[in-house]
């Protein structure tokens, strides 16, 4: 997000004409923070102001905040981070090999360019047809479930494996179809953007490539492995359609608790779904911060 | 999420490390080209077999194609769904625009200390995820000055206004590095001494300029609106991701057959960005938490 903020800002704004009065300029930009006042800010202020009313008296309180350590909720913050840690670690990882195998490990170059155009739309496909398709794929009657059990005789959800595509592990799995194309798109350009200059003044002092690799281009690379796991974090700590295609709502995750207080019909306490909905933005908010921050400092580097 | 920007170097830069390539093998991780080849394939699989298994599964019902022909020719709905989204889609597109293009602008050439409140309100909308703001506009918009959510007309504009406010980190990231692409200063300055108003500019002079980043902006939030889900549901819109839902809950063959119309739609849109991207200063862009 936090692309060439620099090189054009730095010029600064021309001297504004004579004549011209200074505040006619702020008059271009209000319409966006008109309209992103009216249907963002405004909205989730009232989510926020909410989650500190009594839902029924309207008095201020801090008990929808205390009813957040409700074991179901805690189990539901629990669960949207375990799933989401997983995915961003496996996932950023197993991204950063993939970009790491096609642009420096000797592949043809033709399977980059098709690697990053199926990153493209993989990272973006998402929600319920991703679920279906693994249903289709991995589900009690997914094609491969039967295969494996017709042909090799292996029950994924038998006794013995105990597989289910329904679960925590199930999630995970499809989270990754849009999470590891992401950190493709990330992390090629920045393993681009490694300088040959650096390379070869490391051989000059004698580095070996693994020396190269530990001293000099992993702590280049890193703010931006870090940084893009963290946006991996967000991307599936925020994910709903997914989720609930695939569960019905059967793994207690944030996102889904949230919608069933929207729809009303679990347990109806609005209060208690405002401040959820805040815990949730906190999160964010604090995942996002620090994603913009590490994107500045590996930028620095990076600059192509 | 947030895009990056790929491919965005000097001209000639891919060339010279081409060369440098052949003239001496690169330097590796310990990872071997077998190593490389592994990983690779082992994506490979994993990014084919779902959809591999779907066109089966959607192949499934006899005779061939019926799944296709099935919701094509006897289910009203997925064309009704679809042009619903395609035109929420649209408006999307066009109030986005309108919103970012001015603002982008003017920020570059006039307000270069408001970028980092731009730009903060542009990253909002990944802190605020859909459900989040979906529950925000209900609450807000549900009684007060402005009950958007008693009639139909009420609920277009507030999933309309949703989608916009989702496609503001990518639209404005597409948008401005278009206009750092371009010189503003000087083709505001020459228009402007051949009398043109502002309006004028931005219709005539920058817009045309910014055609490539526009149109990937807009093939990447068509997209998203398409298949979005969350947002429809909870607003009651006879969208396209409701009703694929719907129709995965309900049917066996049909919804695979959907699931790769679905694919076939956000691949021909990114294929379309990323044709244009070619050549050009382009970046590649993907969208928020579905």
């Amino acid at each position: 997000m936090t692309v060439a903020l620099s090189a054009d800002a730095a010029r600064g704004a021309p001297q504004a004409r004579p004549g011209r009065r200074f505040n006619s300029a702020w008059l271009g930009v209000v319409p966006f923070f008109l309209f992103a006042t009216l249907f963002m800010i405004l909205p989730v202020g009232v989510l926020l102001a909410g989650s500190f009313e009594d839902p029924v008296s309207g008095a201020p309180t801090i008990q929808n905040y205390i009813d957040l350590t409700e074991p179901t909720i805690v189990e539901a913050y629990g669960t949207s981070i375990e799933i989401s840690l997983v995915t961003a670690v496996v996932g950023g990882l197993f991204g950063f090999l993939l970009a790491y195998a096609v642009i420096l490990g000797g592949l043809p170059r033709i399977l980059r360019a098709l690697l990053m155009t199926f990153s493209g739309v993989a990272s973006n496909f998402a929600g319920v047809p991703l679920a279906l398709a693994f249903t289709f794929t991995l589900g009690f009657q997914g094609l491969i479930t039967k295969f494996l059990a017709d042909s090799l005789g292996i029950n994924l959800y038998g006794k013995g494996i105990g597989f289910s595509l329904y679960t925590k592990l199930g999630l995970e799995i499809v989270y990754l179809y849009f999470q590891f194309p992401l950190m493709v798109l990330i992390m090629a350009p920045a393993i681009d953007g490694l300088k040959r200059e650096w390379r070869e003044a490391s051989e000059n002092l004698g580095a070996s490539p693994r020396e190269y690799w530990q001293h000099v281009a992993l702590p280049i690379l890193t703010p931006t492995l870090l940084g893009t796991m963290i946006l991996l974090f967000g991307n599936s700590f925020g994910a709903q359609a997914t989720a609930y295609q695939l569960t019905s709502g059967s793994i207690p995750l944030v996102t889904l608790l949230i919608s069933n207080q929207i729809s009303g019909d679990v347990f109806h306490n609005i209060g208690l779904g405002y401040a959820m909905a805040m815990g949730m933005v906190v999160i964010m908010a604090v995942a996002i911060g620090i994603y913009a921050r590490l994107q500045r400092t590996s930028e620095r580097w990076l600059r192509s | 999420m947030s895009g990056p920007s790929v491919g965005v170097r000097a001209p000639g830069a891919l060339e010279a490390i081409e060369a440098s390539a052949r003239a001496r093998p690169p330097r590796r991780l310990g990872v071997g080209k077998i190593g490389s080849w592994i990983i690779f394939l082992a994506g490979v699989i994993y990014f084919i077999l779902p959809l591999v298994t779907t066109i089966a599964f959607s192949l499934r019902l006899q005779p061939f194609g019926q799944a296709y022909a099935n919701v094509i020719n006897k289910d009203p709905k997925f064309a009704s769904s679809l042009i619903y989204s395609g035109f929420i889609g649209i408006l999307t597109i066009v109030i986005s625009t309108l919103l970012i293009v001015p603002t982008a602008y003017w920020v570059r050439l006039r307000l270069p200390r408001v970028r980092p409140y731009v730009e903060f309100v542009t990253l909002l909308p990944f802190v605020i995820p859909p459900v989040i703001l979906v529950f925000a506009l209900l609450r807000a918009f549900s009684g007060g000055p402005v009950p958007l959510t008693t009639s139909d007309e009420g609920l277009n504009v507030m999933v309309v206004a949703a989608y916009v406010i989702l496609s503001f980190p990518y639209m404005y990231r597409a948008i401005d590095s278009g206009l750092r692409a371009i010189d503003i200063r000087t083709l505001t300055e020459a228009a402007q001494s051949m009398g043109a108003g502002w309006g004028r500019i931005l219709w005539a002079v920058i817009l045309p300029n910014l055609r490539v980043a526009l149109i990937s902006g807009a093939f990447l939030t068509l997209a998203i609106v398409i298949g979005e889900y969350t947002i429809a549901s909870f607003l009651v819109r006879p969208a396209f991701g409701p009703y694929l839902s719907l129709l995965g809950h309900d049917r066996a063959f049909e919804p695979a057959a959907v699931s790769i119309i679905s694919f076939g739609l956000t691949w021909m849109a990114m294929g379309i960005i990323a044709l244009l991207g070619r050549g050009s200063r382009q970046s590649v862009q993907v969208a928020g938490a579905r």
